[in-house]
């Protein structure tokens, strides 16, 4: 009998073909916490009068009484049961949401733990497991939350709650807390957009109002982060996260703190290291440009961390990429552009004699831009020489007409540059050519000549050879 | 320097001559600093290389301050050089010096790459062992608490992983101290460190005094068990299981279990998933009477757990969980606890439970005996065997040798037809891949009779399928019967359904032939070779596609050493070379190898 049974490969993930988009074709997928399941027992609520029927003196109470009731959970997993009471919920969220924002005076020093408790009771859940261990965000459709028609209601009661004019930060603290942030946070992970984007607003509305957190939400954003980075490359949420940082960034002071910079370079950077980056580089690239524009002596470091991480076989992504450092050299001061441009241009050149032609193609549309061809013809006598043996090569060899014509318009706006240089570099071309080929052998020649002084060295260690 | 010249690099060896100081390090520097990345790779590959060249001395003064300090590199160069510096010791002079590696490791160690870092570790816990125990306090134990108390997350991250090395063998006050980091990290304020203290806590707790385990470890456990991260407390799930191994039982009925019940329910799936996967040696950990008032209920709940997930690894569990049983309790256990619960999953809601459960629950008839299989298990396979999912079914019958031991197949083979032949059918090509694979073995067990009457005519259709993975196993399936059922029987039964389709009018089922032919010959023998085959493909060479008629000569080329030498020279050789002047130059190709392959020129 055989103690390990035999897997067949599971059929679902690998048929070549049945395509994603085939598969779509079923219905959409809902999904809810595991705390809902299993209750079993019907649940009653005793229906409250409306808030609007009762005299003002005594809507106090009530409503503290509406958001007691509304902790109670329901299961949207199961259409059938508590329909009635899940209505009743229902409406009284509505009510409730128009209440807190037309009421005057409702917002008393009893009510803001009724209301945390109520939200939390709510919204903080264990997400459950992702249905498709391989979800792809850019193909497959997201798992939507199956209680939203009462989760939506919270966030939306929550947010009036927070904007409200009545509100006050100093009495909310005691029950948002770092504990409650925390939480807030883990739901970014959350597979339905529309929740995603309601937690970016109530946590874009705690993070302008409640001081005492500001630094807290930065550092956890920056565990989720270097998590997803280092750990699991999975976390839904990270486009929205970087949606708020991008406009906590623009209000940052100057000169930036040192803990603003070891973000910059050691979070944001290396998220382009991720292979889901397609998802959030808009987000994650305006992210780097504020901070560009905040203080531009950071340029140096950003293209340096750019060019490390630069992708080696995704296409896609070295697209993205030089998408990302012409927004930066938008932006970039002479100054700067000086430190970084010999790096700068040798990953440049490399892009351009990229046998895809995507890639060569937007390297070479920065010859399109004013500005860059302004800092170029500036610099022209360092970017002539690196960029010239790329260009000249391609111009002969690449495969697509369309990049061949690209770089004759490119080698043409150098020799209008720098003319002298230009025909200084086509005259040695050949030579340097060859000069590159003698250093290669002589390279050859080095290595073979340590491998045979190790060799030598094994055989008179091993006593073939006496010393 | 007795180490070092027993490695035979030390300085007799490496100044004698002279022709060791050819290679001035700025030159091998240089190498290592070259601007492709590809090249400054293969450098750093061949790091030891450059030390044997600089020898010893220059190694240590030179070489190493040169990559402590200027190596700013893309992950996969200090990847390299991470791994290399592991197995440098003897480079450097041996044990005496491995504590100059020490100082670009420390770098390594601190960098944001995990893998890097990861590496790292690896090479300073396999340094560690090379030092001796007063370097280890002198150099080593000093490295360990710089990096634990580093600024930066992955300083202290990586410290996590060099306790346990030096612990053992470290004088009693710096063991007091090495506690003190490793709890302090233990409740570090970076998620991420945790995670690295509790993946380490049972390797660390390995290596304690016993009663610093009970006042130490346990509570590190417990808190770490507790904590606000479920990524957090699933790692301390997997230390339960070596923490557990050190304790007695009374100790673990009090100091572990309430922890571990508590996982058990966990609020956060994740957790209890990690209970689930690590079921098996958390049983042999807490031994029989635990695991029967604790464990099986505990197994029980997750088994009806409301998430798959856990489902489906509990599932996977449940022969291992019964093999683990004291022998005599076992049945009985099953029957009454477990039972009921894994009637319940056979027609569980998600497709990744059934499946789970299908490729185990026949494990369990050797441990319920033949009575109980029939009466209580027979019915969850033929169940099994109807299920709507293919895995479900393929599971099921890939393990059909477990029942076959003990209640034999026939009790099954009225229910596995129609599955089998609804899997050969199925539109997924996958599926009838897998289907194919098990083909011989149920050939077997089901005897020749009932494999004509059923089966045969199925692995027929297989070699027309229009999926060419599914022609090819077809294929090498029927070499297998040939093997199983002999000569015979392939002469009636398929060397002549094989053979008519040589005048199919597409020609990939013409190619089928021949790969059938290449598969089969060898299997048949000489003489069915010489007589029924060869004449078949001889008249292929005539073929109006060229491919099949290359086929022909990669298939001459390989029944040819099968053939006599009258049938080689007087058939086989004309038409190879007719074949070797073909207009097509893949045609051309294949026959003059078959030529000189068969000798035939």
């Amino acid at each position: 009998m055989s103690s390990a049974p035999t897997t067949p490969p599971s059929v679902d993930k690998v048929d070549g073909f049945s395509r994603k988009s085939v598969r779509k074709a079923r219905q959409k997928r809902s999904q809810s916490s595991s705390q809902f399941r299993s209750q079993g027992k019907p649940i009653e609520l005793t229906p409250l009068p409306l808030l609007k029927d009762v005299p003002s003196s005594e809507q106090p109470e009530l409503f503290l009484k509406k958001l007691q009731q509304c902790c109670v959970i329901f299961d949207f997993m199961d259409t059938l049961s508590d329909l009635k009471m899940k209505e009743y919920k229902r409406s009284t969220l509505n009510e409730l949401v128009d209440y807190i924002t037309i009421s005057r005076g409702c917002l008393t020093e009893q009510t803001y733990p009724e209301v945390v408790r109520m939200v939390s009771c709510n919204i903080f859940r264990t997400l459950p497991p992702s249905d498709s261990n391989e979800f792809d965000p850019e193909e497959d459709e997201p798992t939507l939350e199956a209680s939203w028609p009462h989760l939506q209601l919270v966030y939306e009661f929550f947010i009036r709650f927070l904007e409200s004019q009545e509100f006050q930060p100093s009495i909310a603290k005691k029950y948002i807390d770092q504990k409650f942030v925390l939480q807030l946070l883990e739901l970014f992970d959350s597979e339905d957009p529309r929740e995603r984007d309601y937690l970016k607003t109530v946590l874009h509305r705690i993070y302008g109002k409640f001081l005492g957190l500001r630094a807290f939400i930065r550092k956890q954003i920056n565990n989720i982060f270097l998590r997803f980075v280092y750990e699991t490359e999975h976390f839904n949420g990270v486009a929205e996260l970087l949606e708020i940082l991008g406009s906590i960034i623009n209000g940052f002071a100057l000169p930036l703190k040192a803990e603003h910079k070891q973000f910059l370079v050691k979070v944001l950077i290396p998220l382009h290291t991720v292979r889901s980056l397609s998802l959030f580089h808009a987000q994650l690239a305006y992210c780097i440009v504020q901070f560009l524009e905040k203080d531009p002596s950071l340029t140096e470091p950003v293209i340096r961390g750019l060019i490390k991480f630069w992708p080696k076989t995704c296409s896609q992504k070295e697209v993205m990429f030089l998408g990302e450092l012409e927004e930066i050299l938008d932006v970039i001061e002479p100054s700067q552009f000086v430190k970084i441009q010999e790096p700068l241009f040798k990953q440049i050149a490399k892009c351009v004699s990229s046998p895809h032609f995507q890639v060569a193609e937007r390297a070479l549309y920065y010859w399109n831009n004013e500005y860059i061809m302004s800092l170029i013809e500036e610099n022209s006598n360092v970017i002539l020489p690196i960029m010239f043996s790329s260009l000249y090569r391609i111009s002969k060899e690449h495969w697509n007409p369309a990049i061949v014509a690209l770089v004759y318009n490119v080698l043409k706006a150098f020799m209008e540059m720098n003319s002298t240089m230009f025909d200084e570099l086509t005259a040695t071309y050949k030579s340097d050519r060859q000069r590159e080929k003698k250093k290669e052998k002589e390279r050859e020649e080095l290595w073979k000549k340590l491998e045979d002084l190790e060799l030598k060295r094994g055989l008179r260690r091993d006593g073939i050879i006496p010393t | 320097m007795a180490g070092a010249s027993e490695l035979g690099t030390g300085p007799g060896a490496a100044g004698g001559d002279g022709d060791d100081s050819l290679y001035p390090i700025a030159v091998l520097i240089d190498e290592l600093r070259n601007e492709d990345v590809q090249l400054r790779l293969n450098s750093i590959k061949k790091l030891s290389t450059i030390a044997l060249a600089l020898g010893v001395e220059r190694t240590r003064s030179e070489l190493l301050p040169f990559l402590t300090d200027t190596i700013y590199d893309e992950d996969e160069v200090l990847l390299a050089l991470a791994e290399q510096l592991g197995n440098f010791t003897g480079l450097v002079g041996g044990p005496d010096f491995a504590h100059c590696l020490l100082p670009p490791l420390e770098n390594l160690a601190t960098v944001e790459e995990t893998v890097v870092r990861d590496k790292a570790v690896e090479s300073l816990r396999q340094i560690s062992q090379e030092h001796t125990p007063v370097a280890l306090e002198a150099y080593f134990v000093p490295l360990v608490k710089r990096l634990a108390s580093g600024d930066w997350f992955t300083s202290r991250t990586s410290a996590c992983g060099l306790f346990s090395v030096c612990y053992p063998r470290a004088s009693n006050a710096v063991k007091a101290e090495i506690r003190q980091q490793f709890r302090s990290l233990c409740s570090d304020d970076t998620p991420m460190v945790r995670r690295a203290a509790a993946s380490k806590l049972g390797e660390f707790a390995k290596v304690l005094e016993l009663d610093s385990v009970k006042s130490e470890i346990v509570p590190l456990f417990t808190s770490l068990a507790s904590d606000e991260q479920d990524s957090v407390r699933l790692l301390a799930v997997e230390a339960c299981v070596s923490i557990a191994q050190l304790l007695s039982q009374d100790d673990l009925e009090t100091l572990v279990m309430p922890t571990l019940r508590q996982a058990a329910e966990d609020k956060s799936w994740r957790v209890r998933y990690m209970v689930a996967d690590r079921f098996s040696e958390l049983q042999k950990a807490m031994g029989p009477k635990i695991t029967l008032n604790d464990l099986i209920p505990a197994f029980q709940n997750l088994l009806k757990d409301c998430e798959a997930e856990v489902r489906a690894a509990a599932a996977h569990k449940v022969k291992e969980l019964g093999e683990n049983l004291p022998i005599e309790d076992r049945e009985t256990i099953i029957m009454n606890q477990i039972l009921p619960y894994i009637k319940e999953l056979v027609s569980d809601t998600n497709q990744h439970v059934k499946s789970a459960l299908a490729s185990v629950i026949m494990g369990l008839s050797t441990i319920l005996g033949k009575e109980n299989t029939i009466e209580h298990l027979l019915p969850l396979f033929l169940a099994q065997l109807k299920d709507e999912c293919p895995d479900v079914r393929l599971n099921i019958i890939s393990n059909l040798d477990c029942v076959n031991e003990v209640i034999g197949i026939r009790q099954l083979s009225q229910s596995l037809l129609p599955a089998i032949v609804e899997l050969a059918e199925d539109a997924k090509w996958r599926v009838r891949l897998a289907i194919i694979e098990y083909m011989p073995l149920l050939a077997g067990q089901l005897g020749v009779e009932f494999f004509d009457e059923k089966l045969n005519s199925l692995c027929m259709a297989w070699l027309v399928d229009h999926v060419y993975a599914i022609r090819e196993a077809a294929t090498n399936n029927l070499m297998k019967l040939v093997q199983k059922f002999g000569t015979e029987w392939a002469q009636n039964t398929i060397v002549p359904k094989v053979l008519v389709m040589a005048n199919d009018p597409n020609y990939l089922h013409r190619m089928t032939t021949l790969f059938c032919i290449n598969a089969l010959s060898e299997a048949c023998g000489q003489e069915i070779t010489t007589k029924q085959m060869l004449p078949i493909v001889l008249k292929m060479a005539g073929d109006q596609v060229a491919n099949v008629r290359f086929n022909v000569a990669k298939s001459l080329q390989k029944i040819g050493p099968i053939l006599d030498t009258n049938a080689l020279q007087g058939e086989v050789k004309p038409v190879l070379q007719k074949l070797g002047q073909d207009e097509d130059m893949d045609v051309k190709y294949f026959a003059q190898e078959a030529i000189s392959v068969l000798a035939l020129a």
